[in-house]
């Protein structure tokens, strides 16, 4: 950073300047995907993309009926029942959000930007909300996938979604 | 006190038939330790915790994953009144243990890692509604444990 080096030495950073830098860090996150976790959920999602749209279901359904304070959502469906019509085309709908995360792996606040900005202006999902589907989507990968979603696949998978959520969050305020 | 449904009461007593203790304890408390790591810092004297495949065959995290679950039939055996079965449990929590009780939060081990490993034992029979009554019990459950904190 040369404009620093042609400071005088007994000048302190200024305020601007320490905001600048601090900018600089905060884009490193607090437990930020390593490349091995990177690695592992690209192998995974390799394995389980072509079940996306029945993951999202299941998933979608079980969030439904396990919390339903989320029900609060979709009150313009018809039917919230698990498996009914507007729930399978929303699970379908959300994993190929994931999809999109998963292939936008090494930016997703970038790659995110116009999910992130239709769940904070339009949709206005509670945050808290993305932790409660990133669960029950771990919970269906243990059932439909018991041998593959070993421990490491599983903190991998973790990690990811919660990246996705803090992506996403990223435009809310 | 807790209202259990018939279907409630009866799912959760079907899991706890059905699921075998020794291997569910050990790998939801695995899990916990290898996809929480933080949580290693109760077990300082269990030994080689340094990666996956030391945790999992960690003899110590095969035995904690049993008296885990012996505590939780506790519950399961009284379950119209886990909160003064779970009293002196609470208190050795809190006060021997000095678990952060954040960490009984619903997000680790009783319900991101037990529940997550029960259902792939269960497969498909571990259904919307069943995880909901198993979610519901492990929710009392916590609670119950935290009672004691002050």
């Amino acid at each position: 950073m040369s404009w620093m080096a042609a400071r005088s030495k007994s000048d302190h950073l200024t305020i601007l300047e320490f905001l600048f830098v601090r900018s600089l860090l905060s884009g490193v996150d607090k437990m930020s995907l390593s490349a091995k976790d990177k690695a592992t959920v690209k192998a995974f999602w390799a394995k389980i993309s072509s079940s996306g749209e029945a993951i999202g279901a299941d998933a979608l359904s079980r969030m439904l009926v396990v919390y339903p304070q989320t029900k609060t959502y979709f009150s313009h469906w018809k039917d919230m029942s698990p498996g009914s019509a507007p729930v399978k085309k929303h699970g379908a709908t959300v994993m190929g959000g994931v999809a999109e995360a998963v292939a936008k792996i090494d930016d997703l606040t970038a790659g995110l930007l116009s999910l992130s900005e239709l769940h904070a202006f339009t949709l206005r999902v509670d945050p808290a909300n993305f932790k409660i589907l990133s669960h029950n989507i771990l919970v269906v990968l243990a059932i439909m996938f018991p041998t593959d979603f070993t421990p490491e696949v599983h903190v991998a998978m973790d990690k990811f979604l919660a990246a996705v959520a803090r992506a996403l969050s990223e435009k809310y305020r | 006190m807790v209202k259990w449904s018939d279907f409630e009461r009866a799912a959760i007593q079907d899991i706890f038939s059905k699921i075998d203790y020794d291997v569910v304890g050990r790998a939801a408390f695995s899990r916990c330790l290898i996809v929480y790591p933080w949580t290693q810092r109760y077990f300082g004297s269990f030994g080689n915790l340094y990666n996956a495949a030391a945790i999992t065959s960690n003899p110590k995290v095969a035995a904690h994953g049993k008296v885990i679950m012996a505590g939780l039939e506790k519950a399961l055996t009284n379950m119209d009144d886990i909160k003064t079965t779970y009293k002196d449990l609470s208190v050795l929590h809190s006060e021997k243990l000095q678990v952060d009780p954040d960490n009984f939060n619903v997000k680790l081990f009783s319900f991101y890692c037990l529940t997550i490993v029960v259902a792939g034992q269960m497969g498909a029979a571990f259904t919307p509604e069943v995880q909901g009554a198993f979610q519901k019990f492990l929710a009392v459950v916590v609670a119950s444990l935290r009672k004691q904190y002050h």
